[in-house]
């Protein structure tokens, strides 16, 4: 479902934007995201974590970990697992599929939630 | 059911062996009541060790048997009072305060006494034996005012004596009989690398030169000694270890059977020439003939004897003497047909003048390994050992074999099954492969404790973990050693590559030496080996990326997201406006408080854009980071000390607070906890901390490698009495040399237990600089002390840092509204799922909103 952006772009001014209620929402600048690290974007009364890879590359996943039910993932260190990439949740290390939201270490929660994370489009414009 | 008597004579290393072996047999405590007659005013001790006493092993932390041990067991120790007579035909023993004891079984385990050489002048005053923790007390009483001292014995225990001699700064002589130093183990070639490593300490070594007479002066202490090649020693200590004769005389004078040359005679069941009579360990001639003065000998014959007085079947038909030690310094081993005795038998030989290393190999007609003699290193031994006692064929070409094992010496694969791998427990390698294979331990200290290999002298331990990394892996249990999928490379070998390399990034490190993107285990490791390194801020650039989120935000996670944040209160001491400090911005920001164990203040509940306002009014009013959230040394606690308490000796709370600053920030595998007593009543509890550190009248006693927590462990002595200088010397190498060296997340505690050499090498790398490395560890620790900054300052005075600290980039100052707090005993915690609960105010208007009382 993520949408990435085809061209890496060069322009500082360049705004990231993530689809929500079927509407793109710019919601940083992207020069403010560092590279292998995550935000938290406020859309409305959800929490989305917003992360940019080494390459360049972004990925818009839920901010709740359903594991502590904090909002805690854009805290987390990305990474990869196999071809995988991936965020680890700061507070159990569950590492979740950044292009999926699927938890790759449980497939439910303790109380027996699947344990997913949402994930939303994402672009940059110039 | 009426109990049987068995009494045994002498409670050394190897009666105490017996007690174990017969206790542990089914029924044996109620069959049995034990008698125990120690000679010695202390129960069994390592004597093995004795020489570590001079560098501050206590006796008690000597000791192999714990008081419950004896309580537990019901066993009738009676020290000091050694026995004096047998009477085989009523059965009774005679004790010196003269008891009579009856006896169903007697074990006879007094052990050897040290020969001396009948010289005149040999029991002068001035003159001493090296076999108990007494002699030992008397001679380091002697040395306090003695200049010149000589050693008579260059065997193992005569160079232990010498090298403890020239620690006590006299100038030491060692004479020798035979034509080398430690003539029985080692041959000439090791024998003249073994003298120029000794001599290199400043021991004199006198080979081939007897002793022929002690001189006195009128006083009748010792003055000169003439030696056999003309030489006249100014001697005024002599410690005579030319050798051990074994104690048959209560055997001899019940008439019990005794070799020729000494040593009670036994069969292979260590049974006596009288059916209620067992002989063990050095007293005894074994069924080969041989008398052992060796542990592991004394060791299994113990067992056999415990086996044989239960109804078991034990025996001991002959060991194995080969010895691996390191003596002053130097590793010295030797192995098998050490000296190429087999007829037939040929050398191969690797020397290296230079570097001070010896290698023979003694390989028999057929191509066979017999035995070996390794001077200056002898990592090999633990394969070569083995392979020469099992006598299969050769793995590899022999002088491959010599290679150093990084040049690709053989490892454990090449032994075959039936090879003894721990001889003090005669553990063979099938035996470690079922304890993984069968058994299914899956690590090294689980088959530890199940097999009981690698727990006599440890020297087995790198070989067994070997084979059990091999045998986890051929049954699918995959043993990666590196950090994680993206790294093959342990933490250790990352911080050595970093360091060579000079590299400063993370993608360097992981377009070189990984593959993928890196994850959660290993960016944060390479971010404090950089740390570490670098000694740079933790959120410069890349690095930012690759921190935990504590280390993220400068500040510790919390189960509902929110954040704790602890000034640091070095040693523990802190003014009333500190604490006023503190507490005003606390209630102003509507955090909860609490006193933690490290002696500061953690201030719970903060959302992550007040971190910044926190900490610019703690910044101001002088605090620190308290590195709370980092792999970092946490805290130096303290007692009051010598200032104010009436027991203190010296100021504690001063050292504390010095050595808090020192290593403020310093970025190591994991957190690092410190602690500094005024006294040995150890109020500041230093020995349950990484490094702790405990007055005495004379200086500061140093122990490292000890941990609270899940698995507590209690510090090892590193040093003791040592000045401040030293003191804080030798701690800056401790830490560098366990941040260069530990794997990732293991703290100071398993760090030393896995080091291979233990604390003996751990001590010979940071105070003899055996591995020529103090001046880096040295130069490392200036770097760190020189560049160390708060990095909370450090944030605080860039803007585009203090940016970062926001709940939601979208919504700066607007904080998270699913972290909730609810009042509880006047203070906040976290909501539970159904309580509701409120948000914390904004940022920026932070206070009254939260209705909790302050008083």
């Amino acid at each position: 479902m993520t949408i990435l952006h085809e061209t890496r772009p060069t322009v500082a001014t360049a705004v990231v934007e993530i689809e929500h209620d079927g509407r793109w929402k710019p919601v940083c600048g992207y020069a403010d995201l560092l590279p292998g690290r995550g935000v938290a974007v406020l859309l409305g009364a959800e929490q989305v974590a917003l992360f940019r890879d080494r390459a360049g590359l972004l990925y818009a996943v839920g901010n709740t970990d359903p594991f502590s039910g904090s909002a805690v993932i854009s805290r987390g260190i990305m990474g990869s697992r196999g071809a995988a990439p991936v965020v680890a949740s700061p507070m159990y290390k569950q590492a979740f599929d950044l292009r999926t939201g699927e938890c790759l270490d449980e497939a439910a929660t303790p109380d027996g939630s699947p344990a997913r994370l949402g994930v939303w489009p994402v672009r940059v414009v110039s | 059911m009426v109990k049987k008597d068995l009494v045994l004579i002498g409670h050394g290393m190897v009666g105490q062996r017996f007690l174990e072996a017969f206790l542990a047999q089914d029924g044996a405590a109620w069959d049995w009541r034990v008698t125990v007659l120690a000679e010695e005013p202390r129960p069994a001790y390592d004597r093995v060790h004795l020489t570590s006493w001079f560098s501050g092993t206590s006796a008690e932390e000597l000791s192999l048997c714990p008081a419950s041990f004896i309580d537990e067991h019901g066993i009738d120790l009676r020290l000091g009072d050694p026995a004096v007579a047998v009477d085989r035909d009523r059965r009774t023993v005679t004790t010196r305060s003269g008891q009579l004891l009856p006896y169903d079984a007697l074990v006879l385990a007094t052990g050897s006494y040290p020969f001396v050489p009948p010289v005149p002048g040999h029991d002068a005053r001035g003159c001493h034996v090296y076999r108990t923790i007494e002699d030992l007390a008397g001679i380091k009483e002697a040395a306090a005012t003695a200049r010149v001292g000589a050693v008579v014995g260059g065997g193992l225990l005569g160079l232990e004596a010498a090298g403890a001699l020239r620690a006590m700064e006299l100038e030491t002589h060692v004479v020798e009989f035979a034509p080398r130093l430690m003539a029985i183990q080692v041959d000439d070639g090791g024998g003249a690398v073994l003298r120029r490593k000794i001599e290199e300490l400043g021991v004199i070594v006198h080979t081939g030169a007897g002793t022929q007479a002690v001189d006195v002066d009128d006083d009748g202490a010792v003055r000169t000694m003439q030696l056999s090649d003309g030489t006249e020693l100014a001697a005024d200590l002599v410690v005579f270890s030319a050798g051990v004769r074994p104690r048959d005389q209560l055997a001899r004078d019940c008439g019990l059977s005794v070799g020729e040359r000494g040593g009670i005679t036994v069969d292979e069941r260590c049974r006596t020439s009288d059916p209620h009579i067992w002989a063990i360990g050095e007293c005894a001639q074994a069924a080969d003939g041989r008398v052992y003065g060796l542990v592991g000998p004394g060791y299994a014959m113990a067992e056999a004897a415990a086996l044989d007085l239960t109804g078991g079947a034990g025996s001991f038909t002959g060991g194995d003497t080969s010895t691996k030690l390191k003596l002053l310094g130097v590793d010295v081993a030797s192995f098998g047909d050490a000296h190429g005795t087999t007829h037939g038998a040929l050398d191969v030989l690797y020397t290296d003048s230079r570097a001070g290393v010896y290698k023979k190999l003694v390989i028999g007609a057929d191509g066979a390994l017999l035995g070996g003699v390794l001077v200056g290193d002898a990592d090999a031994y633990s394969v070569l050992r083995p392979l020469a006692a099992s006598g299969a064929e050769l793995p590899a070409p022999p002088e491959q074999l010599l290679l150093p094992a990084s040049v690709g010496a053989p490892g454990a694969g090449a032994l075959p099954d039936e090879a003894v791998v721990c001889s003090c427990h005669n553990v063979s390698k099938a035996a470690i492969r079922a304890a993984v294979g069968e058994q299914g331990c899956t690590s090294v200290p689980e088959v530890k404790k199940c097999t009981k290999a690698g727990t006599g002298c440890g020297s087995c331990v790198k070989l067994m973990t070997g084979i059990v990394e091999e045998e986890l892996a051929a049954s699918g249990v995959e043993v990666a050693r590196g950090i994680c999928e993206h790294f093959t490379r342990t933490r250790a070998e990352l911080y050595e590559i970093i360091r060579a390399k000079g590299i400063t990034s993370f993608s360097r490190v992981l377009d070189e030496h990984g593959t993928g993107e890196g994850c959660d285990l290993c960016k944060p490791v390479v971010a404090s080996i950089l740390a570490s390194l670098g000694s740079t801020y933790v959120l410069d650039g890349e690095q930012a990326g690759l921190q935990d989120t504590n280390d993220h935000f400068l500040a510790n996670l919390q189960r509902n997201g929110s954040y704790s944040v602890v000034p640091r209160i070095p040693g523990g001491e802190i003014t009333p406006d500190g604490l006023i400090t503190i507490g005003r911005i606390a209630r102003d920001f509507g955090l909860y408080t609490k006193i933690t164990g490290g002696q500061r203040i953690d201030m719970f509940g903060a959302s992550v854009d007040q971190l910044p306002l926190i900490w610019q009014r703690l910044v101001d009013a002088g605090f620190e980071s308290g590195h709370a959230y980092g792999k970092a040394l946490r805290t130096v606690k303290s007692c009051v000390g010598q200032t104010w308490c009436r027991y203190g000796v010296q100021d504690s709370v001063a050292l504390a607070i010095e050595l808090e600053l020192r290593y403020r920030g310093l970025r190591s595998p994991h957190k690092l906890k410190a602690a500094v007593s005024g006294c040995a009543r150890e109020c500041a509890e230093a020995q349950s901390k990484d490094f702790g550190v405990i007055a005495t009248a004379e200086g500061w006693n140093l122990y490292v490698g000890g941990n609270g927590g899940m698995t507590p462990r209690h510090a090892d002595l590193l040093a003791a009495d040592l000045d401040r200088e030293s003191l804080i010397r030798t701690i800056d190498r401790f830490l560098m040399f366990y941040i260069r060296t530990a794997d990732r997340l293991e703290r100071t505690a398993p760090w030393i237990e896995r080091l291979e050499g233990g604390l003996d090498h751990l001590r010979s790398v940071v105070l003899d600089d055996s591995l020529g490395i103090c001046d880096d560890l040295d130069e490392l620790m200036a770097r760190h002390v020189g560049t160390y900054q708060d990095e909370w300052a450090t944030t605080l005075a860039d803007p585009d840092r203090v940016r970062r600290f926001v709940s939601f980039v979208n919504a700066p100052g607007v904080p998270d509204p699913t972290v909730r707090f609810v009042s509880e005993r006047d203070q906040i915690r976290p909501a539970r799922p159904a309580e509701g609960g409120r948000t914390l105010a904004p940022a920026l208007v932070a206070g009254p909103e939260l209705e909790v009382r302050t008083r």
